[in-house]
């Protein structure tokens, strides 16, 4: 009760000491900015009027609307950064605080975390619609956990990560309509394959600098999706790869009634017939992927070659003299980072059952980006709940799916300005020599 | 020969609009070292403000064309420059300081952003624009084949070498070009020295967004479509080619453009049209690989 009051003190002589008429012109000035912003592109609304033309309609009422919103929030945001300078600023915020906890907790929060996800498809409340969204998430959160081998643990930037996925889907689905392999027998060639692109890739580009590696990558990614829109004849074209076989249970499939010479699911369990039974099996699937990769990864972390990631993502002048050879290390961040999404891609494309080159656009790649960085880098639990976020999210409300790409690009600005280290960014270094830098902030 | 000499004119007017947007990508990465991923959304806005102020003027009823022309330049460069300056205030400017990478990505979360915005309010379809400039000449004619050098090309043209010629002497004589020349050797030491860096990268980026500019506003004109999406692989372009003339330098960004637009203009003459935008990309990775530093550049050296 003290604290509270003594607190209400505070702020009320905070408040007495504000500049108005500072922060009230500050204010304008943002609000004219934003009129001067939106005037042409808000005010003014081009549409079609047929026969190649255009007509413009006003909308100055949605201006002023803007620029009301912008004023206002310019002052809020200004006061509450003047109130929190007159008190100390409270040591950490909510997320930190969860990042903490979630650390420390780390094993029971993730018992709990697999023990839902595994329940899931025999909860009460659960259906076909929630299990095939439950599938995206983990599709995401396995490829966040591939992307943030390279992003989170190596520090490289891969803008182009969705062509790896985009290979390993290609190579499965191929694999398949050519010689005619299922997916458990394809899966270890897209893995395979993909780590071999990113390596031949990799090789050249890695000694690049972080941005410029960034730009190439991105190029890559364009170059395989303009190549598989292109190269007709393998790749199917723009109406890509379609009939690309179900994965089955141990050579069991899942069907109706079985081909020749073979026993269907149902029939070899004794159940009665139901597509939900596919779809589980699929989710199981991708669940036991995404739980091998994060083993898989978080093992690595604590061999040698995992440190010499992050020490390399720390500090590469260091590492060199340490005897580190940066190329090396890195092709090996970026060749695993590959092969994972590879994995990804693989049963991606079983999931679908088609493939085209759309589903393999630089925003997806933008999108598994902000997953690793909203989630805070180098974080596995961030990723799975950055990844629950943004693929669930927009399934809440149609409405609301318009606007989802835009508030997407504002918040990974929002973020980078407000937690630049991601949400749960909660790693600490396991050493520290000087008690300075704490760019985590 | 005369396809030859097409694909030569061709390439050149789209190599001048690549320039004009490179000299956004190098300058900002001069001063800050950032790849300012957003550029090519500054472009497309800009386009789309072009399209907008000619709309208007046709219904306000200006006609005579040199007088539209000169209207839409001016408020298409200065609304744009709005934008350029917006865009560093909000998501860059906080982050400067922060870890290397913070930047980029707020860049590339800034230019998600900004094509949304615009395909939420004008909409997804291409905006059509009807031909404004039209006419031109035959340069050459051998085996009944033609080369045209149309009104519009020149003009791009011109304009390019105006407005280079014009930013080149600003660059070198105002006080201004003086202050960004210092911040791009040394950032902290022109700030001990008095130069207020704050307001000359918010400059830098005003001059660049203008250029971007005037090359939105061109290439509605040019080829009479806008999309929300032409940003994205136009910026990747730009970028290359300021990267192939080397990052930093103004001589190098536009050498660079117009090496990229020639590449593109004669890869879709000779080759096939589907990899045009493959063959610059495979140029970036290639010029990245053997010469970092770009055709013009200076090799930047890492102090520890």
């Amino acid at each position: 009760m003290k604290t509270a009051a003594s607190g209400l003190a505070v702020l009320k002589e905070a408040l007495a000491t504000l500049d108005w008429s500072a922060l009230l012109k500050d204010a304008v000035i943002a609000a004219l900015v934003a009129t001067l912003l939106a005037l042409p592109l808000v005010g003014f609304q081009t549409y079609d009027i047929g026969g190649g033309a255009l007509g413009i309609r006003t909308h100055f009422d949605w201006v002023a609307t803007a620029a009301a919103a912008v004023f206002a929030g310019r002052l809020a945001l200004r006061l509450q950064q003047r109130l929190r300078r007159g008190g100390e600023r409270r040591g950490e915020t909510l997320f930190a605080r969860l990042g903490t906890w979630g650390n420390r907790r780390a094993l029971p929060i993730t018992l709990v975390g697999i023990a839902f996800a595994v329940a899931l498809p025999f909860l009460p409340f659960s259906s076909r619609y929630l299990i095939d969204l439950g599938t995206t998430v983990l599709i995401y959160v396995m490829l966040g956990w591939g992307l943030n081998v390279v992003v989170g643990l190596a520090g490289l930037l891969d803008l182009g990560y969705v062509a790896f996925y985009a290979v390993g889907a290609y190579t499965f689905a191929l694999l398949a309509r050519d010689l005619g392999l299922t997916f458990w027998q394809a899966l270890p060639f897209s893995g395979l394959v993909a780590a071999s692109f990113g390596v031949i890739l990799g090789f050249p580009v890695l000694r690049l600098r972080g941005d410029y590696l960034a730009i190439v990558t991105l190029g890559f990614g364009e170059i395989i999706r303009i190549v598989l829109l292109n190269w007709s004849p393998v790749t199917g074209g723009p109406n890509g790869i379609s009939d690309i076989p179900r994965p089955s249970f141990f050579g069991l499939p899942f069907a109706r009634s079985a081909p020749e010479g073979a026993t269907t699911f149902h029939q070899f369990f004794g159940l009665e017939f139901s597509p939900a039974q596919r779809v589980t099996y699929i989710y199981f699937v991708i669940l036991a992927l995404a739980l091998v990769t994060n083993l898989f990864t978080s093992r690595l972390r604590r061999l040698p070659i995992g440190r010499a990631w992050e020490a390399l993502r720390e500090d590469e002048v260091a590492c060199r003299a340490l005897g580190i050879n940066p190329t090396n290390v890195k092709l090996s961040a970026f060749g695993i980072g590959a092969m994972l999404g590879g994995f990804a891609g693989c049963f991606f494309a079983t999931r679908q059952g088609f493939i085209s080159p759309e589903s393999f656009t630089f925003i997806e790649s933008a999108t598994i980006l902000a997953i690793v960085v909203l989630g805070g880098m180098g974080s596995q639990m961030g990723v799975v709940l950055a990844a629950l976020l943004l693929v669930t999210l927009p399934e809440f409300g149609r409405a609301f799916a318009e606007f989802r790409m835009l508030i997407f690009g504002a918040a990974m600005v929002a973020i980078m300005v407000w937690r630049p280290r991601g949400l749960l960014a909660h790693r600490e270094p396991s050493l520290r020599l000087h008690a300075r830098r704490s760019a985590a902030l | 020969m005369a396809y030859f000499l097409q694909q030569l004119i061709n390439g050149l007017t789209l190599g001048s609009i690549y320039g004009l947007i490179a000299i956004g990508y190098t300058m900002v990465y001069g001063i800050i070292g950032m790849i300012n991923f957003a550029h090519g959304e500054i472009y497309m806005i800009g386009a789309f403000i072009s399209i907008i102020a000619f709309l208007l003027l046709g219904l306000i009823g200006v006609s005579y064309v040199p007088l539209a022309l000169a209207l839409v330049l001016l408020t298409t460069m200065l609304f744009t420059a709005i934008y350029g300056w917006t865009v560093e205030r909000v998501a860059y400017r906080p982050l400067r300081g922060s870890f290397r990478l913070a930047p980029l990505i707020s860049a590339i979360g800034t230019s998600i952003f900004l094509q949304n915005y615009v395909q939420i309010l004008q909409g997804a379809r291409e905006k059509p624009m009807l031909p404004l400039v039209q006419g031109g000449f035959t340069v050459f004619e051998s085996d009944g084949f033609a080369v045209r050098l149309s009104y519009l090309q020149l003009l791009i043209m011109l304009v390019t070498v105006a407005l280079m010629a014009g930013f080149s002497t600003f660059i070198a004589t105002t006080p201004l070009g003086r202050a960004q020349r210092a911040c791009e050797q040394d950032m902290q030491m022109a700030a001990l020295l008095g130069v207020d860096v704050d307001q000359v990268i918010s400059m830098t980026f005003v001059m660049g967004a203008a250029l971007a500019a005037v090359a939105g506003l061109m290439v509605t004109l040019y080829y009479g479509v806008v999309d929300f999406f032409i940003g994205f692989l136009a910026g990747v372009k730009a970028f290359t080619a300021a990267v192939l003339g080397g990052i930093g330098s103004l001589p190098g960004a536009m050498l660079g453009g117009i090496l990229i637009g020639l590449i593109e203009a004669f890869w879709s003459g000779y080759f096939s049209v589907e990899y045009k935008d493959v063959s610059v990309f495979v140029v970036l990775i290639l010029v990245l690989v053997f010469r970092p530093t770009g055709l013009l550049g200076a090799p930047e050296l890492e102090k520890v």
